[in-house]
């Protein structure tokens, strides 16, 4: 695991910018993304990504969560959400949101409660 | 880190982890990073934000690249509750004026811990307030200082006006089994408020 890194000076900003082609924000399939969002990259070879995009595939052949990922990459979360958004455009990757204890129209989640409750006794 | 999901061809990388979050609010040095990282199954991790390119979009920050910048850090930390279900904790920062770069945070949260230093009671007031406001459900964990004065949960209670169905527990930021229980605390908590909301009328 690599310690997070951080552009030391403002020419982050332009490294951000050229990551991004200037774009500003998630828009698309990556409007909904979370900090707890897991990421998990489809099975298949990596050829013709961008650098930052292939090291995003590569590092989320296990489940990493958005936060995770910004750490390891030293991305801040809107950088980051700009480049998930293509890879899920893309197909490259699957996005799975954290579950909520209610869902609209549902009710509760008891179940999913019991197991978090299970999960931190055993602890 | 290891990329075992690679070599199971027939599976969907990991295709049946879930993901579920609790946050970690409270005012101004109130341990919440120290809670995060005595609960962590993993080295807890800092994201640092830039506070200019969280508000402003990219295309902005080019001609302000020498505008001196704030960053804020965001801790998070991982339990892995079950083979499929990952606990992610996250703590908010602790000045309020950087609370809104978190807005949306608390979406999907299953709820939030809000810690007290009882000797400042006043620094969580708008932590509080805030998980009133957003409708998060939450319980009160008062961190003890060795020279906090050991103050009866109640009257805690009475002076953040906390009501009588929400838990005040005391711990310890610093040791893991006692961060873990007020995380019991907190599901259980949830697991009462969903028993009454299920209730027949
Ligand atoms: N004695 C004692 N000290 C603690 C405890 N929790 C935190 N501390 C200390 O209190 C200080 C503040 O703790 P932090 O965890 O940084 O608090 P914080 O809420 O993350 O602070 P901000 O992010 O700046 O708002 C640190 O020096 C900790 O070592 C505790 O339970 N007992
Ligand atoms: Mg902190």
């Amino acid at each position: 695991m690599s310690a997070p890194r951080r552009p030391s000076d403002p020419s982050g900003l332009e490294r951000y910018y050229v990551l991004t082609r200037g774009r500003s924000g998630p828009g698309g399939a990556a409007a909904g993304l979370d900090v707890a969002t897991l990421v998990v990259s489809r099975p298949g070879p990596v050829p013709g990504l961008q650098h930052e995009h292939e090291e995003i595939v590569r590092r989320c052949r296990e489940p990493l969560s958005v936060a995770e990922l910004g750490a390891h990459l030293g991305l801040p979360f809107n950088i980051l959400a700009v480049l998930l958004s293509d890879l899920l455009d893309a197909g490259r990757i699957e996005a799975r949101d954290p579950i909520p204890a209610h869902v609209a129209g549902r009710g509760p989640d008891l179940a999913l409660l019991e197991e978090v409750l299970s999960g931190l006794q055993r602890l | 880190m290891d990329f075992k999901g690679f070599d199971r061809p027939g599976r969907q990388g990991g295709g049946d982890i879930r993901s579920v979050k609790v946050m970690i609010a409270g005012g101004f040095g109130t341990g919440k990073t120290t809670m995060v990282r005595s609960v962590s199954d993993i080295r807890p991790l800092t994201t640092e934000e830039t506070l200019t390119q969280a508000s402003a979009g990219v295309d902005d920050l080019i001609g302000v690249a020498d505008k001196s910048q704030t960053t804020v850090s965001l801790d998070f930390g991982k339990i892995g509750l079950n083979d499929s279900l990952m606990l992610y904790l996250f703590g908010t920062p602790g000045q309020e004026r950087f609370w809104f770069l978190w807005n949306g945070l608390f979406k999907g949260a299953l709820g939030a811990v809000v810690l007290v230093d009882t000797r400042r009671l006043a620094s969580s007031f708008r932590a509080i307030e805030e998980m009133e406001r957003q409708q998060v459900p939450f319980v009160i964990a008062l961190n003890v200082f060795p020279d906090s004065k050991d103050f009866p949960a109640e009257e805690i209670r009475d002076a953040l006006d906390i009501p009588a169905h929400i838990p005040v527990v005391s711990f310890d930021a610093r040791d893991r089994a006692s961060s873990r229980d007020v995380l019991v605390a907190l599901i259980r908590h949830l697991k009462e408020r969903s028993a009454v909301a299920v209730e027949p009328r």
